[in-house]
């Protein structure tokens, strides 16, 4: 929840609007929840309370409905990400190659656990699902840059660019 | 586009061009032609290739063919896989087929001051495998392509993916045009019976039998058909690659798996963690309806067919067929009871079909080259051919399509290129967190759907794991646990509380506080999952558990009864020693050594105090000598 990093829920006018918009455009689809929640992550970065609200309302689901879907499927969060998103593979060709301990040394470089934010809201860790590089395994994302052939030393050089 | 013709004038228009990068109809090419292109440059913009850096090739390849004027003559295509991902990013530069790999921004200038230019391709960073005496060797003539066939993955690495034109150039809807003017929907579905072809996506159930039950539910009220493409086993990356490289052939298998059932909607489900196959899929599907390939009367026949992407985000159990449908209805993508099969109550309670991306690969090619010609590859009931993605302990990591019965010694060994640094080949993992390892003691078995059953794994999708003598397989079976406890979606009983009680079982053993009687404990709580979870992930989910138990049970035992990990991974039992017969006395561990467990005096022996150690293993991993050991 996000009482985890104690960071309130704010939104621009630019994002109510766009959220009203995306309800509007899916409102009358078959099955278009998820599209939605998709959509509404894309424009807050993850989902609040707050904005599952206005979705159980634009679209006429309970907020039970909404929050047992929000919850199932691990790509929604209801936490806030970090300005940086650190992913860890942990599929299986990065595992057998050694992501437990890539994954080992960033939580312990960053104090923080899987699925939590550092306090200044800077980096957030994943452990993510196969992402597919394989032939660069062990490999960690940060936002749209791709690490492969990792050792734990790399981990310091790497969030140095980051800090 | 209108009929049959006007597809055929769009392919003849194209042939040459794409003709220049297809080997052996290389020769034909420089006979030109109206088109001034001499030379392709293929980079390959599939994942793997993109996350080592390929799109800055590309533009690089793009600014030095400008600055040299040639601009007119050497094009760059952006394709999808070339199946060897450990050597990405990959370049292949046609007509002479040079193979440069692990390509980087500084090399682009000389490949096109050299090769593109000056006509002399750039030996020394060519695939050292492609390069024999003097000459290059053919791709196909390589250890990782030789005993490779290409069906499912035929267009990947070859045309641009973006472009529906260069797909219609390789024939690309003409089996679309042949079902809709020339077969009934009978016809087709007999086809592919008659092909043997089955489900890629891991159970191996007959696609045309699936095709029938789906074609004679009663569908007043409509019909869908769906494609999986939730690929979620870990380490497998098949259906990704053909959708980045070849999108098109799934979209025309849709909508001849449409007209065959009865359907008129599609829905393609695709992992939201796969941004790049979206994005293609997108393109490929807005491409085929601007040309009329879906949508209203399709090649002027009365069959309408619309075709739309639906983003997974992020459950396992989505790759079931009943959860996938309640999934794209919009809910928590729990499974339901079977029967009713999908086949008769499927999307919104309408019949519908569902097959996985690499079984639609198949059939363009079952119509185009008959059931017969599909028949005879493969074993006796498991026809055709099956895309791995090769991963681990392995050197040449990537996507490989191997012909039924191919043996798993061929996999690793000859395409894969053996393990790395000289270690032990241990087992291999198919079938993901369904599935199990196949030991090295059955390294000579015949990979098909049966006889992997067999030995107590089974196909799965098509991930295969290699591990080497490093590889802990208790370790191994808890990390598959681990994800299906993880991914369990709570629904039944079995899988939600047995998996968990499985997984601290194996907890305790990695932790060294195992009994033997665990071991049976496991074994029960195993057969009850199997035979009554609901859903194909809780009744497989024990496998990677019994398999291990089967072929590694001394393994188990070590944990258990000698408290120690004979391949040095559960760091409860390991305990780091330095030998002091090897030790030189450098003091590196000792500087290194986060904790200051290390003590000693330069030119002596060092020591590694128990009490402090806290098991990182930098020590071990710095130690010149290797000196230090944790067994």
């Amino acid at each position: 929840m996000s009482e985890k990093t104690g960071v309130a829920f704010s939104e621009t006018k630019e994002q109510a609007q766009k959220l009203i918009e995306v309800i509007e455009k899916h409102k009358n689809e078959n099955g278009a929840l998820i599209p939605v929640l998709h959509e509404a992550q894309e424009i807050y970065g993850y989902l609040p309370i707050e904005v599952q609200q206005k979705i159980a309302e634009g679209l006429g689901v309970t907020m039970a409905e909404i929050y047992g879907v929000v919850t199932f499927y691990t790509q929604f969060s209801v936490n806030p990400k970090g300005k940086y998103k650190i992913g860890v593979c942990l599929g299986t060709a990065c595992y057998v190659k050694g992501s437990g301990n890539i994954l080992d040394k960033i939580k312990e470089k960053l104090g923080i656990d899987v699925d939590e934010c550092t306090p200044d809201g800077k980096f957030s860790i994943d452990a993510t699902r196969c992402i597919g590089a394989c032939g660069l395994a062990p490999v960690m994302t940060v936002n749209d840059d791709v690490y492969g052939r990792l050792v734990p030393e790399d981990i310091d050089g790497i969030l140095e660019k980051y800090m | 586009m209108k009929n049959l013709s006007e597809l055929g004038l769009i392919r003849d228009k194209k042939k040459d061009y794409v003709n220049l990068r297809i080997e052996d109809k290389a020769e034909a090419k420089a006979s030109v032609g109206e088109s001034k292109v001499r030379a392709h440059v293929l980079v390959c913009g599939g994942t793997g290739c993109t996350s080592s850096g390929s799109q800055k090739i590309i533009h690089e390849f793009e600014n030095q063919i400008a600055a040299n004027g040639i601009a007119e003559e050497v094009k760059v295509i952006k394709t999808g896989c070339f199946g060897l991902c450990a050597l990405g990013p990959i370049v292949v530069v046609y007509p002479e087929g040079a193979f440069y790999s692990m390509v980087k921004v500084e090399d682009v200038e000389e490949i096109v001051k050299e090769h593109l230019v000056g006509g002399r391709v750039v030996k020394h960073l060519l695939y050292d495998e492609t390069v024999e005496n003097d000459s290059i060797k053919s791709l196909n003539e390589v250890n990782f392509y030789k005993k490779q066939r290409r069906i499912a993955l035929r267009n990947c690495g070859v045309i641009n993916p973006e472009d529906i034109e260069e797909y219609i150039a390789i024939d690309g809807y003409q089996a679309l045009g042949k079902v809709l003017t020339s077969m009934t929907p009978e016809q087709v579905i007999e086809e592919v019976k008659e092909s043997g072809l089955r489900g890629r996506g891991g159970a191996g159930f007959s696609t045309g039998m699936k095709w029938m039950f789906t074609a004679r539910a009663s569908g007043e009220n409509g019909k869908y058909v769906c494609c999986n493409a939730d690929e979620g086993d870990p380490g497998a990356f098949m259906d990704r690659s053909i959708l980045e490289g070849d999108p098109h052939a799934i979209i025309e298998a849709m909508a001849i798996a449409a007209y065959a059932v009865g359907a008129d909607q599609g829905y393609i489900y695709i992992r939201a963690e796969y941004p790049i196959a979206v994005k293609r899929l997108q393109i490929a599907i807005d491409q085929a309806k601007e040309y009329g390939l879906l949508g209203s009367n399709i090649f002027g026949t009365d069959f309408s067919f619309n075709l739309d992407i639906r983003l997974g985000a992020g459950a396992f159990v989505c790759g079931e067929e009943t959860a996938l449908m309640t999934s794209i209805e919009g809910h928590r993508g729990e499974p339901r009871p079977r029967p009713p099969f999908p086949a008769n109550k499927g999307l919104w309670q309408k019949p519908t079909l569902l097959n996985n991306v690499e079984t639609y690969a198949n059939i363009t090619q079952i119509i185009n080259n008959g059931a017969e010609w599909f028949k005879s590859i493969g074993t006796e009931k498991s026809k055709g051919t099956k895309v791995f993605a090769l991963g681990g302990k392995i050197k040449n990591t990537g996507l490989v399509e191997i012909p039924m019965g191919t043996t798993l010694r061929e996999i690793v060994e000859e395409i894969g290129g053996g393990i790395p640094n000289n270690k032990k080949f241990k087992a291999a993992q198919t079938g993901g967190p369904s599935g199990g390892c196949i030991p090295a003691s059955l390294i000579d078995i015949e990979i098909d759907y049966d006889s992997l059953i067999q030995i107590g794994s089974m196909m799965g999708s098509g991930g295969l794991i290699v591990m080497d003598e490093d590889t802990c397989m208790v370790d191994i079976a808890k990390f598959f646990l681990e994800f299906t406890v993880d991914e369990s979606c709570g629904k039944c009983t079995p899988c939600r509380v047995g998996t968990k009680r499985m997984l601290e079982i194996l907890d305790r053993i990695t932790k060294g506080k195992g009994t033997l009687e665990d071991l049976d404990r496991l074994e029960t709580l195993a057969d009850g999952i199997k035979s009554s979870a609901l859903c194909g992930l809780g009744q497989t989910a024990p496998n990677p558990v019994l398999s291990t138990l089967r072929y590694f049970r001394d393994e188990y035992v070590a944990h258990v009864v000698d408290k120690k990990c004979p391949a040095g991974v559960c760091k409860d039992l390991l305990s780091y020693k330095i030998d002091v017969g090897k030790c030189k006395g450098c003091g590196i561990c000792a500087k290194n050594c986060p904790v200051g467990a290390i003590s000693g005096q330069v030119k002596n022996p060092y020591h590694i105090d128990p009490a402090v150690c806290v098991k990182c293993g930098v020590c071990m991993s710095k130690c010149p000598f290797k000196a230090i050991s944790n067994k």
